[in-house]
């Protein structure tokens, strides 16, 4: 493939391992608020040029296919790509770093405090927004998906199998799983 | 000891699941954990704002979660078995991509899981507001959020920040 016989003139263009920690480290430590995949594609794409606005879209998919959150597969990719095996760890590793000190140091005091009644108070509002939050998310991500009627159908019944039937998850999905793939199977030309 | 393998299978096992990222785990993650690990869900909403309102990914809230079960170990336990199964298999899927290329299977493959786990975020949001909206209040909080993160630009923290200030002085001076 030609992305292969660009890989030598590519390396010029390749970063150092450190580098390539500090630059995902500093996305994992500002990206309050989601949209990580953003921030992401300004590093890679537009502020180092480390992949081509193709091969970003290309991981992306990847990255969407596979389970696993889409930020951390972009960085295992995106690693992998740049600087092989100890790219994709670093990188993934400089992602995820600031946000566990964080989370991490916030869950000590809850589970050191909790119960406390003002703390109860504060995280019901919270959770409340952070309830709205994910609707807003899962509506902005389903997207085209809402009106389109094949779509629609598999939400919906995904949704019952899970939360009205209460199935276990690998059971939904095998369920879900082979009757999408059938209603979206490639349509062969000629 | 036991608790820890326990925990190692429970967490690699929703890795491998987290088709379409974390959020289609959610209601999976909270029964399992309500059942066999006896966090409530009212605790499972509150530790899943704490990783909303973190940098980062935000289902890093699986480490409070670990650390809640089994201390700091519980949480290293956690961290290791949700991200790292899920990131083995995207590893090796885009080693095989660069092999193979494009096939129209592939596009079939992701059309027919987006809807899916579209579908398990869905259920999602219904399980964390199953225990999040309790009263009016809360059910106000949450449609305002919503509708400021579609309709605005404004940095979701400081909607989570300011509802969470905002609904207990509202649910202090009004119960």
């Amino acid at each position: 493939m030609s992305s292969q016989l660009l890989g030598n003139v590519r390396q010029a263009n390749s970063p150092g391992l450190r580098d390539l920690f500090i630059q995902f480290l500093t996305i994992g430590a500002v990206s309050f608020g989601g949209g990580i995949i953003a921030y992401e594609r300004i590093l890679l794409v537009e502020k180092r040029q480390w992949l081509s606005a193709d091969e970003f879209m290309a991981y992306l998919a990847i990255g969407q296919t596979m389970p696993g959150l889409n930020s951390v597969n972009m960085a295992v990719l995106a690693g992998d790509h740049l600087r092989g095996v100890l790219g994709a760890i670093v990188a993934t590793l400089g992602l995820i770093l600031p946000g566990s000190i964080f989370v991490l140091g916030i869950g000590l005091i809850y589970v050191n405090t909790a119960d406390h009644p003002s703390i109860n108070l504060i995280l019901g509002g919270i959770a409340a927004a952070a309830t709205g939050l994910l609707a807003a998310i899962t509506y902005k991500i389903g997207d085209a998906h809402w009106r389109h009627v094949k779509s629609l159908a598999i939400i919906i019944f995904t949704f019952i199998l899970m939360s009205i039937f209460k199935l276990a998850l690998p059971y939904v999905i095998l369920i879900m799983a082979p009757i999408s793939i059938y209603l979206y199977r490639p349509i062969k030309s000629q | 000891m036991s608790l820890l393998i326990h925990l190692v299978w429970t967490f690699a096992l929703l890795s491998i699941l987290a088709v379409g990222g974390g959020t289609a785990v959610l209601p999976e993650m909270q029964t399992i954990l309500a059942h066999q690990f006896g966090i409530d869900h009212t605790q499972f909403v509150h530790i899943y704002s704490i990783g909303q309102l973190a940098p980062s990914p935000n289902m890093l809230m699986v480490l409070v979660i670990g650390y809640q079960i089994a201390g700091l170990i519980g949480a290293g336990v956690v961290l290791l078995s949700f991200f790292l199964p899920s990131s083995l298999m995207c590893f090796y899927m885009g080693r095989l991509w660069n092999r193979f290329g494009e096939s129209p299977w592939r596009r079939t493959i992701q059309n027919a899981l987006e809807p899916t786990s579209i579908g398990l975020m869905c259920s999602g949001v219904y399980a964390v507001a199953k225990a999040s909206v309790v009263s009016s209040i809360t059910l106000a909080l949450a449609l305002t959020t919503l509708y400021l993160i579609l309709r605005t630009k404004i940095n979701p923290v400081l909607v989570i920040l300011g509802s969470g200030g905002l609904g207990a002085l509202l649910m202090f001076y009004l119960n």
